[in-house]
C-alpha cells in the first residue's frame, strides 16, 4: 500500500464507504428533483443527517468489544422501555402514536429496537453453552426477547416495523444453528397462522394493501393507486430513464411519497434502468461486505452480530424494492440510505457503524486466530 | 423470509458432537445460503426493473403520459335551431357557468353549501343540488349554475384551490329567446345521464362538465345535426388536476344549424293568444305543406329547463290541470266534434250525394227507430247549410245511408288516424272508428247510434290538433298535403288530387259560410276587406249530460272548442286547426283562429288585439309563467314534491296521462252524446289559470 495515505484512513473498509457515499449522494441528487429541483427540503437534510450519522457509525466502530456486550441487554430493556412510553403516551393522548419527544429530538424507539434486538440475540447465543443450542433454551428465551418487543410495535400499530424486527431476529437465530426443523415447523406454522392473521391481526387497510398488491387495477383510484403510480414511474423511465429533474411522476404528484417509501421509483423514472442497476449494486456490494464480514469473524458474538445487521439492512431493500416493483404489499418501509427521513437513516447507519465495529475486531483478531 | 431454506444443511438432531467448530460451520453453511437468498432477490428485483422498464416500458410510458397530459374536451357550440326566415329559435349564449363532479368532492353537502354561498342561490335551489349530487354516479358533472356574471365566477375562481371537484368554466349556453312559445317545439338540452352515458359507449364528451344533450322535442331528434364536432385542449396536470401548462388546443367545429318551416314570430303569436286558455294553434302552409306555427300552450321555459328541472318548477307545471308538460299538438286527443263535417261531406259528395238533396231536420232526425236530437231545429236542410249551420241531422241520415265505412276511409284519406312522417319524439294517431275496429276493441256490435255519434265526431271518434289542421289543408286544396317541419325534406302529397275540383269548390264556399256567411262562426271573420276565412266550428263533449251542461261547473268536465280553418277562401294558402282543452265550446276557438290569421295577413293588426288582451291577462305568457313561479315557489317552495330523477321519467308520465285523457271522451261513446249547441260562444269565463279548484284564489 503506498503510504501517501495515512494508515488510519486507509484502514477503512472503502470498498464499502465509496459505493456507499456515492449511493447516499446519488439519493440526494434524487431527493433533489424530488422537490422540484431545489436543495430543500430534502436534500440538504440527507446529506446533513448523513454526515452527522457518520461521525456516530464511526463512533460506534471504535466500541470495544467488552463495552458493547456489556452494555447490550441494558440498552435492550432502555429501548423496551421506551417501546411502553410509546405505548403509554398514545394511550393517554387517545391516539396511536410512534414517536417520543425526548425534549431535543423525536425518537422512533421500534427503529431503534432493529439493531438492538440483533445485538441482544447475537450476545445471548454467544453466552449459551454450546451443548445447549438444541435445547428449548436456545429457542424460547430467544422467542421472548423477540416477541416482547414485536407485540408492542404491532400495538402502534406498525406491522413493517415489526416484521423487521422479527426478520433480524429470526436470521439470528438461523445462524446460531438451531436445528433446522425447528424453521421448517415455524415455516409451515406461519403459513398456516397467515391467513388466520390476516383475517383477524390486521386492520382493514392493511388488509386493502395486501389485496391490492395482487390486483393494483382493480381499484386504480383507491389502495392500488401507490402501486399502479409506483410501476408506471418505473416502467415509463425505459432503459436511460427521462432525464434528471425531468421525471413526471413525480414533479406532478401522482407518485405517493416521491421523497421516502417511493424515491426508488423517482430515482428509477429519472434515471431508468440503468440508476435502478446501480443502486442495486451498490446494496449487493455493501450486503457482500457485510456478510464477508461476518464469516471472517472467529468470534461468535461478532459474527451473529454482523449477520443480523446485514439481515436487517437487507430486509429494508428486500422489502422497499418488491413494493415499488408491485411485489409486496404497500408497507411503510423506507429505501436505506436513499429515502428522505432520519429514522430510518439512523438505524441504517447503526447498522453499518456495527459492522464496521466487527471489522475492526476482525482486524484487531484476525482470521485463525483464537475462536472465543 | 429465508426460514425454510436448507433443510438438509440442519444439524443433525442425535448429531452427538456440536462443538463451537460445528456451529461455526453451521453459521458458514447457513450464512452462505442467507447470501445466496439476498443475491437471488437482487437477481430478482434487478429482473423485474428490467421487465417492467423493458418489456413494458411501452405500456408504461403511455400510462404517464396520459397521466400527465390531460386532454379536456371543449363542448361544440350546438347548431342553432332556425325558423323558415333564419331567426333563431334556439341559439348559443357565451357565458360563465359552475359544475361539480361529484366523485371529486370531498364534503359534497358542504362544498355546496360554500358555492350555494357564494353564489346566492335560493335554499330549494341548494337543496334539489344535494339530492342531484347524492344520487348521482361519480364523474358525471352536475351543474350548479350558469349564467353567472364576472364578479361571481371570479370570487369562485379564487377559492377553488380549497374546492376539489368544483369546475367553474367559460362556455356556452342554449338559449331560447321566444321561451315558453317554443317549448313542447324544440325541447330543451340538458347534462346527458348515465344511461345516455352508456348507450353513446361512453362517449367523454358526454361527461364534460357543461355539455348538453337534446333532452326532449326537435333538440333530441337532431341530436346528432347539432352536436358538432368537440375541440380538444392539451395541457399538464398535476395529479390533483391543477394545469400546469397548456400544450395544444383545437377548436370546436359548431353543430349544423337546423332549418324549420316553422314561422318563429307566428308560433309565438299563436302562442300568446292561447292565453289563458289551455289549448294549441296549428298553421300549415297549403302550398308547401310547411307547418308554419305548432303552439302548445301553457308550456314550460326550455331555458330554466336546461339547468335542470327544478322540484318547484315541476311540482308546478306538475299541479296545474292544464298539463303544462304535454305537448298537445302532438299528443293532445280530442273528439273533433263539429270540425268533421266538411270532410263528412266530402264523403258522401265522393259516394255520389248530389248536394242538393235535403233532408228535414226535425231538431233531430229518426234512425232505424230511435229519433236522434239535434242541436237545433234546421228545417229544411240541404249539404251548404249542414255545413254552416252544422245541422247533426243530416250528417246521422247520410251517414247511415252510405255506411260509416265509407265515411271513416275519407277519415283516413284527409290525415284521420295517419301517423306523419314528422321529425318528432313521439306522436299520437288518434281513432277513426269503425264496426271492425269496435268489435276488435270491445267485443261489441257497431249500433246505429254509434253512427250517429261518429257522423258529426263524437263517441269514439279521436284526433290530434295536428291531423285537424292536415285535414283542413287536404279539404282546402284537395291535394293529399303532407305536412312537413325542416325545409330540407321536399314537399310531398301535392301530385296527388284526393277530391275533384267541384267537390273542393262546393265545401270551400260552405265553410266561407261559416265564417262569412250565416254560420256558426260570424264573430270570426277577419278584419280585411280583401281577405276572408273559411272554417268550421266544432264542439267536443268530453263527459255526459248528466255530468255536466259542458259550459260551467268544474273545468274538466267543460267541452273542448275546435276550429279549423283556411284562407284566403278564394286561393287557400294557410289552412290550420285551434283546439282549446274545455274552452267550453267552440267560441273559445276561433276567435285565436281568426287572430291568428289576421297576424298572419297584417302583424300589426293581430298584436293590436293581442296587447289589448295580454293587458287583461298579466303580461305575455313569458311573464305570467314567471310571475307564477315566482308565487308559487313563495307560497309552496318548502313543501314540493321532488321530480323523478330522470328526465325521462317526467315525460313518460306525462304521455301516460295525455293516453289516458285521451280515453277518457271515449268512456262517453257507449251512448248517444246528445249534442251541443255549436255554433254559441260558451262565454264562459277562461280557466283559473289551471289552479285547481281546490285551493282558490292562491294565484290570479
Amino acid at each position: 500500500m503506498s503510504s501517501v495515505v495515512p494508515a488510519p484512513i486507509a484502514r477503512q473498509p472503502w470498498g464499502m464507504l465509496i459505493p456507499l457515499l456515492l449511493l447516499v449522494a446519488f439519493g440526494a441528487a434524487v431527493l433533489y428533483s424530488a422537490a422540484g429541483g431545489s436543495m430543500q427540503p430534502f436534500a440538504t437534510s440527507h446529506l446533513i443527517r448523513f454526515s452527522v450519522f457518520l461521525v456516530m457509525a464511526a463512533i460506534i466502530a471504535s466500541l470495544p468489544r467488552e463495552f458493547v456486550r456489556l452494555m447490550t441487554y441494558p440498552a435492550y430493556i432502555v429501548v423496551l422501555l421506551m417501546l411502553v412510553a410509546v405505548e403509554a403516551m398514545g394511550a393517554l393522548r387517545g391516539g396511536s402514536q410512534r414517536w417520543l419527544d425526548l425534549g431535543f429530538m423525536v425518537l422512533q424507539p421500534s427503529e431503534l429496537m432493529k439493531p438492538v434486538i440483533v445485538v441482544t440475540l447475537a450476545q445471548f447465543y454467544s453466552t449459551l453453552p454450546v451443548g445447549l443450542i438444541t435445547s428449548w433454551r436456545a429457542l424460547l428465551v430467544p422467542a421472548a426477547l423477540i416477541a416482547l418487543p414485536v407485540a408492542f410495535v404491532l400495538l402502534q400499530p406498525d406491522l413493517g416495523t415489526s416484521l423487521a424486527i422479527a426478520f433480524g431476529g429470526a436470521v439470528v437465530m438461523l445462524l446460531a444453528g438451531l436445528p433446522m426443523r425447528w424453521f421448517v415447523i415455524g415455516g409451515v406454522g406461519a403459513v398456516v397462522a397467515a391467513p388466520l392473521a390476516f383475517f383477524f391481526g390486521l386492520k382493514e387497510y392493511q388488509q386493502q394493501r395486501v389485496l391490492t398488491m395482487f390486483d393494483p387495477e382493480a381499484d386504480a383510484l383507491g389502495a392500488g393507486y401507490h402501486i399502479t403510480q409506483s410501476k408506471i414511474a418505473i416502467g415509463s423511465g425505459g432503459l436511460f430513464g427521462k432525464g434528471f429533474n425531468n421525471g413526471s411522476q413525480s414533479h406532478l404528484n401522482y407518485l405517493p411519497e416521491p421523497h421516502t417509501d417511493f424515491v426508488f421509483a423517482t430515482m428509477a423514472e429519472e434515471w431508468g434502468l440503468a440508476g435502478g442497476l446501480f443502486v442495486i449494486a451498490v446494496f449487493s456490494i455493501i450486503l457482500r461486505w457485510g456478510l464477508k464480514v461476518a464469516r471472517e469473524s472467529r468470534d461468535r458474538f461478532a459474527s451473529l452480530l454482523a449477520a443480523g445487521m446485514v439481515a436487517t439492512i437487507f430486509f429494508y431493500i428486500a422489502v422497499n424494492l418488491l413494493m415499488v416493483m408491485g411485489m409486496a404489499p404497500v408497507v411503510g418501509i423506507p429505501l436505506p440510505f436513499m429515502s428522505h427521513g432520519g429514522s430510518s437513516m439512523l438505524t441504517n447507519m447503526i447498522c453499518i457503524g456495527a459492522l464496521m465495529m466487527v471489522n475492526r475486531w476482525n482486524r484487531n483478531a484476525p482470521r485463525g486466530g483464537l475462536a472465543s | 423470509m429465508s426460514k425454510g431454506f436448507g433443510r438438509k444443511n440442519g444439524t443433525k438432531r442425535n448429531g452427538p458432537i456440536i462443538s463451537a467448530s460445528t456451529l461455526k460451520n453451521t453459521f458458514d453453511r447457513r450464512s452462505v445460503i442467507i447470501g445466496t437468498v439476498q443475491g437471488g432477490v437482487g437477481v430478482l428485483l434487478a429482473a423485474r426493473m428490467g421487465y417492467l422498464a423493458i418489456a413494458e416500458n411501452e405500456k408504461y410510458r403511455l400510462e404517464s403520459e396520459s397521466n400527465r397530459v390531460n386532454l379536456s374536451l371543449i363542448p361544440p357550440r350546438r347548431g342553432w335551431i332556425l325558423d323558415r326566415n333564419d331567426a333563431p329559435l334556439a341559439s348559443n349564449r357565451a357565458d360563465f357557468r359552475v359544475d361539480v363532479i361529484p366523485g371529486r368532492l370531498n364534503d359534497a353537502d358542504a362544498t355546496v353549501d360554500q358555492i350555494g354561498a357564494l353564489l346566492n342561490l335560493n335554499p330549494a335551489r341548494i337543496a334539489d343540488l344535494k339530492t342531484t349530487i347524492a344520487a348521482s354516479s361519480g364523474y358525471q358533472p352536475v351543474e350548479v349554475a350558469s349564467g353567472l356574471n364576472y364578479e361571481e365566477f371570479a370570487a369562485l375562481s379564487v377559492r377553488l384551490p380549497d374546492m376539489q371537484g368544483v369546475v367553474p368554466q367559460r362556455g356556452f349556453s342554449r338559449f331560447y329567446p321566444t321561451g315558453c312559445s317554443v317549448g313542447h317545439l324544440i325541447g330543451y338540452v340538458g347534462p346527458a345521464n348515465a344511461e345516455e352515458y352508456d348507450e353513446e359507449e361512453r362517449n367523454p364528451l358526454l361527461v364534460t362538465p357543461g355539455y348538453k344533450i337534446g333532452k326532449d322535442g326537435l333538440e333530441k331528434q337532431f341530436e346528432q345535426e347539432l352536436r358538432g364536432v368537440p375541440g380538444a385542449r392539451r395541457v399538464e396536470v398535476t395529479a390533483s388536476g391543477r394545469i400546469v401548462r397548456d400544450l395544444e388546443t383545437r377548436e370546436d367545429i359548431q353543430g349544423d344549424p337546423v332549418r324549420l318551416t316553422i314561422d318563429g314570430p307566428l308560433q309565438d303569436y299563436a302562442a300568446r293568444r292561447i292565453g289563458l286558455e289551455s289549448g294549441s294553434v296549428v298553421v300549415m302552409d297549403c302550398e308547401s305543406g310547411d307547418i308554419l306555427c305548432m303552439a302548445s300552450m301553457p308550456s314550460f321555459d326550455p331555458n330554466s329547463f336546461s339547468d335542470g328541472i327544478g322540484s318547484v318548477e315541476y311540482a308546478m307545471l306538475r299541479e296545474d290541470q292544464r298539463v303544462p308538460l304535454r305537448n298537445k299538438v302532438l299528443k293532445g286527443l280530442y273528439p273533433p266534434g263539429s270540425t268533421v263535417k266538411p270532410m263528412h261531406c266530402m264523403a258522401f259528395l265522393k259516394a255520389g250525394i248530389s248536394p242538393d238533396e235535403t233532408i228535414a231536420c226535425a231538431g233531430g232526425r229518426r234512425i232505424g227507430n230511435r229519433f236522434f236530437n239535434c242541436w237545433s231545429n234546421h228545417g229544411t236542410v240541404d249539404m251548404a247549410k249542414a255545413i254552416y249551420q252544422s245541422c247533426d241531422s243530416y250528417f246521422y241520415h247520410f251517414a247511415q245511408q252510405i255506411g260509416f265505412d265509407a265515411v271513416a276511409d275519407m277519415a283516413r284519406t284527409t290525415g284521420m288516424g295517419e301517423e306523419f312522417p314528422l321529425p318528432v319524439i313521439s306522436q299520437f294517431y288518434g281513432t277513426v272508428p269503425t264496426p271492425d275496429w269496435k268489435l276488435n276493441k270491445f267485443g261489441r256490435d257497431w249500433e246505429p247510434f254509434d253512427t250517429v255519434n261518429a257522423s258529426i265526431g263524437q263517441g269514439y271518434y279521436l284526433a290530434s290538433p295536428l291531423q285537424l289542421a292536415v285535414t283542413s289543408a287536404r279539404l282546402a286544396t284537395g291535394k293529399h298535403v303532407m305536412p312537413r317541419l325542416t325545409m330540407n325534406t321536399p314537399p310531398k302529397g301535392f301530385d296527388q288530387v284526393d277530391f275533384p275540383d267541384d267537390h273542393v269548390a262546393y265545401v270551400r264556399q260552405a265553410m266561407s259560410d261559416v265564417v262569412n256567411g250565416p254560420g256558426t262562426a260570424g264573430r270570426g271573420r277577419l278584419p280585411f276587406p280583401d281577405i276572408q276565412m273559411a272554417g268550421k266550428t266544432g264542439t267536443a263533449q268530453v263527459v255526459s249530460l248528466s255530468v255536466s251542461d259542458g259550459r260551467s261547473g268544474p273545468w274538466k268536465y267543460r267541452d273542448h272548442g275546435l276550429f279549423t280553418f283556411f284562407a284566403p277562401v278564394d286561393k287557400p294558402r294557410y289552412a290550420g286547426a285551434v283546439v282549446i282543452e274545455h274552452g267550453g265550446g267552440s267560441g273559445a276557438a276561433y276567435p285565436i283562429a281568426r287572430d291568428v290569421m289576421t297576424f298572419m295577413f297584417d302583424p300589426a293588426k293581430g298584436l293590436e288585439a293581442l296587447r289589448a288582451l295580454e293587458q287583461q291577462w298579466g303580461g305575455t305568457a313569458q311573464e305570467r309563467l314567471e310571475a307564477r313561479y315566482a308565487a308559487y315557489a313563495a307560497e309552496r317552495g318548502e313543501t314540493v314534491i321532488a321530480p323523478p330523477r330522470r328526465d325521462e321519467d317526467i315525460f313518460d308520465r306525462v304521455e301516460a296521462e295525455a293516453r289516458l285523457a285521451a280515453e277518457q271522451s271515449q268512456e262517453i261513446a257507449d251512448e248517444f252524446v246528445a249534442p251541443r249547441a255549436d255554433p254559441t260562444s260558451a262565454g264562459s269565463p277562461p280557466p283559473d289559470a289551471g289552479i285547481p279548484a281546490a285551493d282558490t284564489g292562491a294565484n290570479e
